[in-house]
């Protein structure tokens, strides 16, 4: 079984990852300990919140220092859900400019809506492209619909970095990577079937 | 393409699973839980869950309770009844909510609605909006489940929650509500027209047919049910398979 670090930052959803990651079969840990960060085998960043919130929240902690150490000289693998994806950015402007973390090149930006019928947030099932092929991938059919509930998006800096997109005020990136650092714009402990999926591909790095 | 959703609501009094027609003769209809394993085996879009008794007895909402039936549910869940402030939505979202409602308190304390939004992000906060008609043919709010007269107009109300960050409107029709006969579309069609935020319909399904009028006339974004699913043979992913012959556009 993996030991997997929940990184708990004060924002919300923890026991919903939590649960999935359990039901994976794997040991999860909700932790804001860098002793425990520190000897898991993979970290997921999970997060409902505000951008400018959770990175006062996780800086705050110094975790951010912890998880830095173990994804880029130990190549932990890592997995941002949602807000947590959006926190691996470079900036944010939920609440005003507030630097990301960075460990992903890119921006994190409010949605535009063209037209009345398109509302914001976007909440609710909509389609993940693949653009490329990732190990989060392994065994899913491109196209599937998975959940999800934001107002603001990453926009990346580098094209590479998008591993899929999904189409909703044109289109925009809802699963990024880089090497070992991952991000879902989606909830998979929501999304049912092919949500778990990718929470197992994730876990079987 | 982002899909229209249909969330079956779950109402619960202490522990149990009811009903009512009109926001009143409220009756047990049988185990929560059941009720929930039903919906997470059929996968449905999101589940709506809401205490219909602990403002009117002001009581805290029952964490303990919402963690067991998060437990059970990887869907999406929003949860509602009792919410009076930060601390107890940060609880209910440690313990598995997504998303939480506030009804009586977005009218008594519309700031919570801005506090939650900028903590917590406007895409977890839904403000419920319960609405009566009144003899004049004037659209009122209602809160406490639905027993007291809050003096404001729906659309206003709407507004003005968008305005502090609200990222989604549940609309329920008291007058509606429980009968089967359909959607109070009028009242629908005001508030959609008025806000840029997703409105879910409430209060009246009785059909597919129902629920097709309330997105195509009402346009509202998804549309939520009770009775219909509780009392009929009919399902949520029939209602899918009949929306998707009428072009709109289903997960299935």
């Amino acid at each position: 079984m993996k030991k997997v670090a929940i990184v708990n930052y004060g924002m919300g959803n923890l026991d919903s990852v939590c649960r999935a990651v359990e039901e994976c079969g794997e040991e999860p840990v909700i932790t804001n300990d860098p002793g425990e960060i520190k000897t898991a085998d993979l970290i997921i960043i999970p997060g409902v919140g505000a951008f400018k919130e959770g990175v006062a929240n996780i800086k705050k902690a110094n975790l951010d220092v912890v998880i830095k150490e173990q994804i880029f000289s130990k190549k932990v693998p890592l997995l941002g859900i949602c807000l947590g994806m959006q926190l691996l950015a470079t900036k944010g402007y939920e609440d005003g400019e507030t630097n990301g973390l960075g460990w992903i090149e890119g921006e994190v930006v409010r949605f535009k809506s063209f037209s009345s019928s398109v509302r914001i947030p976007h909440v609710g099932w909509n389609e993940v492209h693949f653009v490329s092929s990732s190990p989060l991938f392994e065994g899913l059919t491109s196209g599937k619909d998975f959940y999800f509930v934001h107002s603001y998006y990453f926009v990346c800096k580098r094209k590479k970095n998008e591993l899929a997109k999904t189409p909703y005020c044109n289109e925009f990136a809802s699963v990024i990577g880089q090497d070992n650092i991952f991000g879902v714009q989606f909830h998979p402990e929501k999304s049912q079937k092919a949500g778990f999926k990718i929470l197992r591909n994730f876990l079987a790095l | 393409m982002l899909k229209t959703r249909i969330m079956p609501t779950l109402l619960y009094k202490d522990f149990e699973l009811v009903k009512g027609v009109g926001f009143d003769s409220w009756r047990c209809i049988g185990s929560l839980l059941q009720a929930i394993r039903v919906y997470e085996m059929r996968e449905v879009d999101e589940l709506i869950f809401l205490d219909i008794i602990s403002t009117l007895e002001d009581r805290k909402p029952d964490f303990e309770l919402v963690d067991d039936f998060a437990d059970e549910c990887f869907m999406p869940l929003t949860v509602g009844g009792g919410i009076r402030n930060i601390d107890d939505v940060k609880r209910l979202l440690d313990v598995g909510a997504d998303k939480i409602s506030i009804n009586t308190q977005a009218v008594y304390s519309p700031d919570l609605i801005y506090d939650v939004a900028k903590k917590f992000g406007s895409q977890c906060v839904v403000v419920s909006i319960d609405v009566k008609k009144q003899d004049r043919g004037a659209y009122e709010v209602y809160t406490h489940s639905g027993t007291k007269p809050a003096g404001i107009d729906p659309v206003y109300m709407a507004k003005r929650s968008e305005d502090l960050g609200a990222g989604e409107i549940l609309l329920t029709s008291i007058d509606s509500d429980g009968t089967m006969s359909g959607y109070d579309i009028e009242l629908t069609k005001q508030v959609c027209a008025e806000v840029s935020i997703p409105v879910i319909a409430s209060g009246g399904a009785g059909s597919y047919e129902h629920m097709f009028e309330a997105l195509d006339r009402g346009k509202a974004s998804a549309v939520a049910a009770a009775s219909i699913f509780h009392f009929t043979h009919q399902t949520p992913i029939e209602a899918k398979i009949y929306l998707r012959t009428k072009g709109v556009p289903v997960r299935l």
